[in-house]
């Protein structure tokens, strides 16, 4: 076995090599696009169109195929963020930073959709757009992390410590995912407790559900787009001085 | 696992534990703070300030909503099942509010006991049905009460 | 169809909630490709620029 180059432990290890992630993306990254595009359109028209209105928030709880997905791809995409850097700094693998600070930008944007859609939602139902409880202050924290690790990885100019101190940034933040998913236990809250996620019976109509696990679906889709793209990027810049960079700028330029 | 890199792991574990203790601690202390509003049993019991606002949050009592013709006056009851507080408001309710609702108002205890409350928030629950599957629900009800 | 774009009179939170999720989430699947198409032309000027130095 050992001799045999082509185990399962090497081929993983050769697509952690940039080039081939590179090339893998490249071709993957088509099929992602469609999928994620089927998913919203079914997700929308599903969530739109079929599912009936709420029996108390009538036709604006529709905010809900938006809302929910976007903030479940917040905490998604830090945890992904957290466990990314973590590899990164015990392993000192360059996808893996890739990976975070491709991840960063998308997941401070579906934070900033979660915060705001919830706000477009709370003004009609709740009567304000804003309220200091420990659901909203908790994901508005999360916010600052993705601006911070941000902000903090494109102040130092060399890369790789850059990386390195964004990756202690975001592995400290993580302490903030599950305050923010278990906050409207563990204190009273104007949020409402969780629907989908309880143990027992998600307390939603199926005909609402479905819509809402395809949208959920096509953000997940649409992260991995996204966050493949970056990272090809980054692969692109921080490579930019080597061989294979150079044969595939100048074979696609010419 | 080479020794630096486990060293690292340890680190790095190590970093997450210090900070997922320090904040459970944090946490902890600041629990009455982080809890958005009192409960009428908390009022009851003496435990929401007297002289400053504070948010009372519970449940609007059935038929205890009282309007007053001609103006946006209301009053109501709020009940977390043991103890309740009334509470008068003037200005717009948000679409939630009606009476079984969860609410959360801001405002003042006065001398008499009623809270006079400045805002008016309503609270909704993680249920989403449609309209006909409630009433089917409460028709079974109906039916088994019979 | 007017039914459905005013969605039981919520049409003034709804529609732009969902507005303002579809530019953020193109602008953040564009921002990348526009980035990769101006690096690729940034790395094959210097590539290019090298390549006449190194034959002058």
């Amino acid at each position: 076995m050992s001799q045999n180059p082509d185990t399962w432990l090497t081929r993983f290890h050769r697509l952690g090599s940039p080039p081939s992630f590179y090339r893998l993306a490249g071709i993957l990254m088509p099929f992602i696009g469609i999928i994620c595009i089927a998913l919203f359109a079914s997700g929308l028209f599903g969530g739109l169109v079929l599912a009936p209105a709420d029996y108390q928030q009538g036709e604006s709880y529709r905010i809900i195929y938006i809302h929910v997905p976007s903030a479940w791809m917040s905490m998604f995409v830090y945890a992904l963020l957290a466990t990314a850097s973590a590899i990164s700094l015990i392993w000192r693998m360059k996808l893996a930073e890739a990976v975070a600070r491709a991840s960063a930008p998308v997941g401070a944007a579906y934070t900033f959709l979660a915060l705001v859609t919830g706000s477009l939602w709370g003004k009609p139902m709740w009567g304000t757009w804003w309220v200091w409880d420990a659901r909203l202050t908790s994901e508005l924290i999360l916010l600052f992390l993705y601006l911070g690790y941000m902000a903090l990885v494109a102040a130092i100019d060399d890369r790789r410590s850059a990386s390195r101190a964004g990756a202690v940034l975001a592995i400290v933040g993580v302490v903030n995912l599950p305050i923010i998913h278990f906050s409207v236990e563990w204190w009273n809250t104007l949020h409402q407790g969780p629907t989908v996620t309880k143990f027992d019976q998600p307390s939603i109509a199926i005909s609402m559900l479905i819509p809402l696990l395809l949208m959920a679906g096509a953000f997940k889709f649409h992260y991995l787009y996204t966050m493949l793209a970056r990272v090809r990027v980054e692969i692109l810049d921080s490579e930019r001085r080597t061989a294979w960079v150079n044969t595939l700028v100048t074979s696609k330029a010419s | 696992m080479k020794p630096r890199r486990k060293q690292r792991l340890v680190l790095v574990s190590l970093l997450i534990a210090g900070v997922a203790v320090a904040a459970g601690l944090a946490l902890l202390a600041l629990q009455e703070n982080i809890n958005l509003f009192f409960s009428p049993s908390q009022v009851a019991a003496g435990d929401a300030p007297s002289n400053t606002p504070f948010r009372l949050g519970g449940m609007v009592v059935d038929g205890s909503v009282r309007r007053s013709d001609g103006s946006l006056e209301i009053q109501f009851d709020l009940t977390d099942t043991a103890n309740s507080v009334t509470v008068a408001y003037t200005g717009i309710l948000p679409d939630l509010f009606r009476e079984g609702q969860g609410i959360v108002a801001q405002g003042s205890l006065g001398t008499d006991g009623t809270f006079s409350a400045t805002q008016v928030l309503a609270k909704h629950d993680e249920t989403y049905m449609p309209p006909e599957v409630t009433e089917a629900l409460e028709k079974a009800k109906a039916m088994g009460v019979q | 169809m007017i039914e459905f774009l005013q969605m039981g009179g919520y049409a003034i939170y709804v529609w732009p909630a969902y507005a303002l999720t579809a530019l953020t989430l193109a602008v953040s699947v564009i921002a990348p490709i526009r980035r990769r198409k101006r690096l690729v032309r940034e790395i094959s000027a210097i590539a290019v620029q090298k390549e006449r130095s190194r034959s002058e």
